[in-house]
């Protein structure tokens, strides 16, 4: 019992720390103030995040034994701990600053984006969140193939799953390679490095339960930071949003415009798309799926799905005063732009590290270098907790689904499979920063949105069917989920963002910007038609074994039994 | 599971209440939210100028109270359905699961 409540208290005094230093630090680094270079603050803060979260993964590794408390922390995460970690594992550093910064940039415009990435909550709980924990022993793949070929569909949820990671992973790691090389003036590669290394030390050593802590402290850092900047430039304007708002219109070159939707949705078909995108990938993502499985029954796996829905609509809400408010305190300060061609500042391109800087900008703005600092450490955090999530749900569904199901075929044992886990762990960090090296200098902003496509075109039609469909078989399975995972990846590949902006290319040959209305499509007709057509007995056996699947589904009677908490 | 225990839940009528009631449920509160995010991204793409109309007599346009409605109603979705899962459905659950044991 001791045992189990150390994590939560050493977390807890992680926070507590983060808070005295910032008042222990806050004589000698307000003068400072810098917004490039060394912040002796952001380091001194990120310092202690890393020795606190190290600290945690020491005790998370002695206490971790089994294969359940190094996928699942052992289902001792409770449903408000829970909801903490998934919120924080979707309040990532690009989403933190992405989103502040596209309201900067356009003002509602960015709220769309908010709004895409939040829906899908609702849905995860509606539709997955207990069948999966009712079913599910570690992966999704468990889910999947509950009645399926377990060799198929762990191939198929695998790969799945790492195109997922690595398409995230990518996007991670080149946006935190440049965001600390900005805030902490340390060198590109340095940067990945470190992400790197840390991310594969709390995923090999502490497992799940490290990554779940780290998720928490973090999650709450950032919520405590969003909470003061977003009162802080409230407070400016008397608590009263209609004078923020009128004021950004004075300021911003765009005008009135920004309280509209603008330029952004021009096209009807790409703005429904990457709705899809957004709402069903969430529905499908491997490392959000995976906690599920870290809870000890359904009604935690519900009561998470809430929290972190609050959570994470609070989080959005607060990123968009940040961006309001980074329009009426930044547009009218010059030090926070570089004048462009003729000394000419563009009040929304020429900010000092792009837009994506504006929430950073704002701190400074509204706390000085101290609070800048913070922000700073905070966003650090917010990436290797993030990437320390990616890692773990890759890696386990190749030593969980790749090795124990298909190479192995069952004769393996928990230590085995453990092993091959963090092997796989520190092969994914590795292969990560020379990825995160090598992309440097492309743009990989079309690499999440690719993530999401292929999570709603792949993952999610398989994991749905295969629960809430009878007459799904393998080979409908298999049939529908490549071909809903090979068509998101190719029409991203034919699309704008890649075969023009990366390629060269003059023309695009699919139109529209995200692919997940026609990929989706194409995945669950492909399920349909297959599983109609396939008439072998196993597809018959498989049908007919779904009635055992549904009664545990629904119940979760006989699920206890089979994951030892 | 033995095979005949399954059949015996199959046909519980608690069971099948527990199944009709609680998906039922849980399609309709998935069909609302998806009804008003498509809605909502419908009427960006198609009626932008409608998106953009003052409400309140200040700047704050009609498309940012509907945005931050959409927000808070996902929110109160999954409340919704949280609160009735965690007391109804897990009240029939437990029925069920007592009968059957």
């Amino acid at each position: 019992m001791l045992r189990r409540l150390s994590l939560p208290l050493a977390a807890t005094a992680m926070i507590g720390a983060c808070g005295l230093l910032v008042s222990a630090l806050a004589a000698p680094a307000v003068e400072g103030g810098g917004k490039q270079g060394l912040n002796p603050a952001a380091i001194v803060m990120f310092f202690a995040f890393v020795l606190g979260t190290l600290y945690i993964t020491y005790r998370a590794a002695q206490g971790s034994k089994s294969a359940a408390d190094f996928y699942a922390a052992g289902g001792g995460i409770t449903g408000f701990q829970n909801g903490l970690a998934i919120a924080g594992d979707y309040m990532s550093a690009a989403s933190f600053l992405g989103i502040s910064g596209l309201v900067f940039a356009s003002g509602f415009d960015g709220l769309l984006y908010s709004i895409g990435f939040l829906v899908g909550w609702p849905i995860v709980l509606f539709l997955i969140a207990e069948r999966l924990r009712n079913l599910g022993k570690f992966t999704f793949a468990d889910v999947a193939s509950f009645r399926l070929d377990q060799t198929q569909i762990r191939i198929l949820s695998a790969t799945g799953t790492l195109v997922v990671v690595a398409f995230y992973l990518i996007a991670q790691m080149v946006g935190a390679g440049k965001l600390i090389e900005l805030l902490f003036g340390l060198d590109y590669l340095y940067a990945i490095v470190i992400v790197g290394a840390l991310m594969i030390v709390y995923v090999a050593f502490g497992g799940m339960k490290a990554t779940t802590w780290v998720q928490i402290i973090k999650a709450c850092l950032l919520l405590g930071g969003a909470t003061f900047m977003a009162l802080a430039v409230l407070w400016n304007f008397g608590f009263n949003p209609e004078a923020m708002f009128s004021e950004a219109v004075r300021t911003h070159p765009k005008g009135d415009a920004i309280m509209a939707p603008g330029g952004m949705v021009s096209d009807p078909v790409s703005t429904i798309s990457l709705g899809l995108a957004l709402m069903f990938g969430t529905a499908g993502l491997p490392h959000i799926l995976m906690r599920f499985f870290t809870v000890s029954d359904a009604q935690a796996a519900r009561k998470s799905v809430f929290y972190a829905t609050g959570f994470i609509a609070y989080f959005y809400i607060l990123t968009f005063i940040i961006g309001f408010g980074a329009i009426t305190f930044l547009m009218n300060d010059p030090s926070y732009y570089t004048a462009g061609a003729g000394g000419v500042v563009n009040k929304i391109t020429g900010l000092i590290g792009g837009t994506n800087m504006a929430a950073v900008h704002l701190a400074n703005a509204v706390g000085g270098g101290l609070f800048l600092g913070f922000i700073s450490a905070v966003a650090f955090a917010t990436i290797l907790a993030v990437v320390a999530g990616l890692t773990l749900s890759g890696a386990s569904a190749v030593s969980h689904d790749l090795y124990a199901e298909v190479i192995a075929r069952g004769r393996t044992n928990e230590r085995k499979e453990v092993n091959i886990s963090k092997i796989t762990a520190v092969v994914i960090g590795v292969v990560a920063i020379v990825l995160g090296y090598v992309f440097e200098n492309q743009n990989v902003a079309f690499m999440v949105g690719l993530a999401f496509a292929v999570a709603a075109s792949c993952n999610f039609p398989v994991l749905l069917m295969s629960t809430m469909w009878k007459g799904c078989t393998t080979f409908g399975a298999m049939v529908g989920g490549f071909a809903g995972l090979v068509s998101a990846v190719m029409m991203v590949v034919l699309s704008k963002a890649v075969w023009v902006q990366t390629f060269g290319f003059r023309e695009a040959w699919f139109p529209y910007d995200n692919p997940a209305l026609f990929s989706m499509t194409i995945a669950f007709v492909g399920i349909w038609m297959a599983s109609k057509a396939d008439s072998s007995q196993r597809a018959r056996d498989e049908v007919a074994s779904y009635d055992a699947q549904y009664v545990r589904s629904e119940t979760g009677i006989g699920a206890a039994s089979a994951h030892q908490h | 599971m033995v095979q005949s225990d399954h059949q015996r839940i199959l046909g519980n009528p608690k069971f099948q209440e527990l199944v009709r009631t609680r998906s039922g449920f849980a399609w309709t509160l998935a069909a609302a939210m998806l009804a008003i995010y498509l809605g909502f991204i419908l009427l960006v793409a198609f009626a932008p100028g409608l998106m953009a109309v003052k409400v309140g007599g200040g700047v704050t346009s009609l498309g940012i109270v509907l945005g931050l409605a959409v927000i808070v109603s996902a929110f109160l979705l999954t409340g919704i359905y949280v609160q009735r899962a965690n007391s109804r459905f897990d009240d029939l659950t437990r029925d069920l699961t007592k009968e059957i044991v």
